[in-house]
């Protein structure tokens, strides 16, 4: 019980604490509320801050780590493209110099070739100093014939003035004009002497140059008509035919080639019966008597005839050379008369669409 | 009246119709006669006798009418307005040749003066019967023929066709292979007529084988048929490149060369203008004249005349010289350049000297060797005068311009510049500063000789507006000398000395 006395007696002094108490509690309520929130802040926002520290520091490891590893990656790009231009460069540089030792040597070899460039240059003054030496040579041809041509027509001329004035020629009583007797006589007076004065009387009748080709004469018909000349110049560009033909100019050169006959065919068929003609004629128009002279003696007047002893029928006469010993046909015979053997041997032909030289031989 | 004296009647007629048309034929030679014979009204009375039935008449009135019509171009339209052609056209195919000459005669005389009035030939029908007349076998005949046509095709392309159309060209080439000189001279004249109008009418001549036998004629002896043969092959071959390759092949060089050295003037024309119209087409055809001694053959002709027969000769060596430094090169070496200087000098008319200034400056424009060797020929001090000359033809004066300013700027050769400093226009001495500035940099003889003559001296009195290319070309040259020498050449520096003297203090 005393305890309850006690707790009695306390209890006043309880309420009172509690009362104290509870406005003492009362009273710092606010204070300590606000000091509560203040430290409450300042703890929190210590959190927050060391959270956010902590973050920022995280944040700088990442960004550390991230920018160490870009930057990395750019170096090592970089050095890669320092490389690569370092490589290139190097590499450009090898090829210029290449190519200026090329290009050197070409240009040096081909284009500006100094001693091709040199002979070229003496060629060509060379070439300039020939030219000109031959067209001297060429005018000085042209001026010689010129002055030839000249000096041709005044000769000619002088001479047609002496042949006209040759009345003044000094005869041997009277001296000519120009044959002073007191000086030398003049050119012009020997000039007189050598000419022919100009006839009076009518002229003599020109010898008529007819162009008459006997046609008997059968090599000048050939030459002249029936075959076209090699002066005549072929046809300038013509095609090749298609086909299996020679060349036009081997062609040509051989149709167009002069005529060589050979010697056989050369002289006529009747040459000799012409000579003899010709022979006749000329003794007939020199011959002044037709009538033939008789001899003047008589002595061999009532002479006769004896023939020789090998033409008299009644010794046979002479078989060799007239006579033929082969079996004879006559029965056989298209003619009586023998052919006459002009042309060339039949060799020829057999080699025919070969070249021919003179003569008919083969080449 | 007896039958005699019925006929004396038409004689005396005759007489005196023969006696008149003979007089007026005369009577026309002379050029004072030809008004009182238009002013008597000669035209309406030949007119007539062109049908008269005497062919003696006939031929002597178409004769006179020729010669009238030869005279000036009235009475050439005067017979045309007569409606004479026709007539004479219609005659032309019937009558005998000495008819036909003289009808050839008048066609020819009227055609030749103009145009219209050829035009008026070929619309009457002439062609073809002239060509037909080619056919004839009186040389004198083909003659007049060809002339005509020649006359006809000279005036333009179209009156050209017309004749090629007419089917002349064939006959004309024929008519060159006749052994008269007279008809091939005119045939040849009538072919260079034709192909001068166009590439096709050349292509047309050369067709027809002209070339070959043109070619084969240019050793004849006949100058004049020599003239008229290379003014035909040169117009066939100033057209294009294959025409000219078509002439070249007929082996023509070296032998036109020798008619360089004809004695007659107009085959070294003539023959000149065939090697230009040849080197002027392209580099290889150049090639192949100075390979033939070509060039040196052109110098020494143009060293032998004087005047319009070196025009093209003197433009030639310019073609030559244009294509490539090689070629230039061999026309100096072929001693070109102090011809062309001499020609320069010596020649009278603007237009040879423009031609001989443009052919120095395609020599000297090069490289600095060539630019050299004209120079040495002291081309530059007259061409730079007739740059100068008031008198001088606006042509000349552009040419000798270009000439100057492309020598100069490959020149190197600075005595030949050194003139150039004191007595040049600004727009030349620009480029003669900046040739300097370009050498004396690396010359140190020249550097010396240059402040010695008096070079250096001369360019610091220029005034050159400051950024100009001169002013930086002066500057160039200011910095090849110490400055000491750069100022005591500029102008005025005696007097900064004196005023030095003037502020001098003396040390004692």
């Amino acid at each position: 019980m005393a305890t309850l006395v006690t707790l009695q007696n306390r209890l006043q002094f309880i309420e009172s604490q509690y009362y104290y108490r509870n406005r003492f509690v009362d009273e710092y309520r606010k204070k300590e509320y606000e000091a509560a929130v203040k430290i409450q802040s300042w703890f929190r926002g210590c959190r927050v801050r060391a959270y956010i520290r902590y973050l920022n520091k995280m944040m700088t490891i990442i960004q550390k780590w991230w920018r160490g590893y870009m930057g990395r990656k750019q170096y090592r790009q970089m050095v890669k493209t320092a490389y690569l231009t370092m490589k290139m460069n190097f590499y450009n540089e090898m090829a210029v110099r290449i190519q200026k030792c090329w290009r050197s040597c070409k240009i040096q070899k081909y284009c500006f070739n100094y001693y091709y460039f040199k002979e070229y240059l003496r060629s060509i003054s060379d070439t300039n100093q020939a030219i000109r030496e031959a067209l001297e040579e060429f005018v000085e041809m042209q001026g010689r014939e010129k002055k030839k041509a000249d000096r041709e027509k005044e000769e000619k001329r002088k001479q047609h003035q002496a042949r006209k004035t040759h009345y003044l020629l000094s005869t041997k009583q009277i001296p000519g004009v120009y044959n002073s007797p007191f000086r030398d006589p003049d050119p012009m007076e020997f000039e007189l002497q050598k000419v022919r004065a100009f006839q009076m009387t009518s002229p003599v009748p020109r010898i008529q140059q007819t162009d008459y080709e006997d046609l008997s004469s059968w090599l000048a018909c050939t030459s002249k008509r029936a075959f076209p000349r090699s002066d005549i110049l072929p046809p300038i560009n013509r095609k090749q035919c298609q086909g299996p033909f020679r060349d036009i100019a081997e062609v040509l050169q051989q149709r167009y080639k002069p005529l060589q006959p050979t010697l056989r065919v050369a002289t006529s068929i009747n040459a000799v019966k012409e000579a003899q003609e010709e022979l006749k004629r000329e003794e007939w128009k020199n011959r002044v008597n037709d009538n033939v002279f008789l001899p003047f003696s008589n002595y061999h007047k009532n002479e006769k005839y004896i023939p020789m002893i090998h033409l008299q029928p009644k010794y046979n006469g002479l078989s060799y050379g007239q006579k033929q010993f082969q079996a004879e046909d006559p029965e056989k015979w298209i003619s009586n008369k023998n052919f006459q053997t002009v042309f060339p041997p039949f060799v020829l032909f057999d080699k025919y669409g070969k070249a021919y030289s003179r003569a008919g031989e083969i080449v | 009246m007896s039958q005699r004296q019925v006929l004396q009647v038409f004689e005396q007629y005759q007489k005196a119709r023969t006696q008149f048309v003979q007089m007026v034929a005369e009577l026309a030679t002379r050029p004072q006669n030809i008004e009182t014979l238009q002013n008597a009204g000669v035209m309406s009375l030949l007119r007539p006798l062109l049908l008269d039935v005497v062919p003696t008449i006939q031929q002597t009135a178409a004769l006179a009418l020729g010669r009238l019509a030869n005279y000036n171009d009235d009475l050439a339209e005067a017979v045309v307005k007569g409606d004479i052609l026709p007539q004479l056209v219609y005659s032309l195919a019937e009558q005998n040749r000495f008819y036909k000459k003289a009808a050839a005669f008048v066609l020819r005389a009227v055609g030749k003066h103009s145009p219209q009035l050829a035009q008026a030939i070929v619309d009457c029908g002439a062609l073809d019967t002239l060509v037909i007349c080619l056919e004839d076998f009186d040389p004198g005949v083909k003659e007049a023929a060809a002339w005509a046509l020649g006359y006809i095709a000279r005036h333009n392309g179209e009156l050209s066709q017309a004749v090629v159309d007419a089917g002349a060209v064939p006959l004309l080439v024929l008519c060159i292979q006749e052994p008269e000189i007279a008809l091939k001279r005119i045939a040849a004249s009538a072919l260079s007529d034709i192909s001068k109008h166009s590439p096709e009418l050349a292509q047309t001549v050369v067709d027809a084988g002209a070339i070959a036998h043109l070619a084969q004629m240019i050793l004849n002896l006949d100058a004049k048929l020599k003239r008229q043969v290379l003014s035909a092959l040169s117009q066939i071959a100033k057209h294009s490149v294959d025409l000219a390759e078509m002439v070249v092949e007929a082996e023509i060089f070296p032998v036109v060369l020798t008619c360089l050295k004809d004695k007659d003037e107009y085959v070294k024309k003539n023959a000149s203008t065939l090697i230009r119209e040849i080197a002027k087409h392209t580099p290889e055809l150049s090639q192949l004249i100075v390979n033939a001694g070509g060039v040196a053959a052109v110098i020494d002709c143009i060293g032998s005349c004087k005047g319009n027969i070196r025009l093209p000769g003197i433009m030639m060596l310019g073609y030559v010289a244009a294509h490539s430094e090689n070629l230039a090169m061999a026309v100096i070496i072929s001693k070109g350049a102090p011809q062309l200087a001499v020609c320069l000098s010596e020649e009278s008319e603007d237009h040879i000297k423009a031609a001989a200034a443009w052919a120095l400056g395609q020599i000297g424009r090069h490289t600095p060797e060539h630019a050299r060797a004209v120079a040495m020929t002291n081309a530059l001090p007259i061409l730079l005068s007739l740059y100068m000359a008031q008198d001088s033809s606006e042509d000349l004066q552009i040419k000798s311009k270009k000439a100057i300013k492309n020598i100069l700027q490959k020149c190197t050769y600075l005595p030949a510049l050194e003139p150039f400093l004191y007595d040049s226009p600004p727009n030349i001495l620009k480029h003669v500063v900046g040739q300097f500035s370009k050498v004396l940099p690396h010359d140190s003889k020249a550097r010396r000789l240059f402040v010695t003559s008096g070079g250096l001296k001369k360019v610091q009195e220029l005034k050159a507006e400051p950024g100009s290319l001169l002013q930086e070309y002066i500057n160039n040259i200011n910095n090849c000398y110490p400055e000491e020498i750069v100022r005591y050449y500029s102008p005025g520096y005696s007097e900064t000395l004196l005023q030095r003297v003037d502020s001098y203090q003396p040390l004692i």
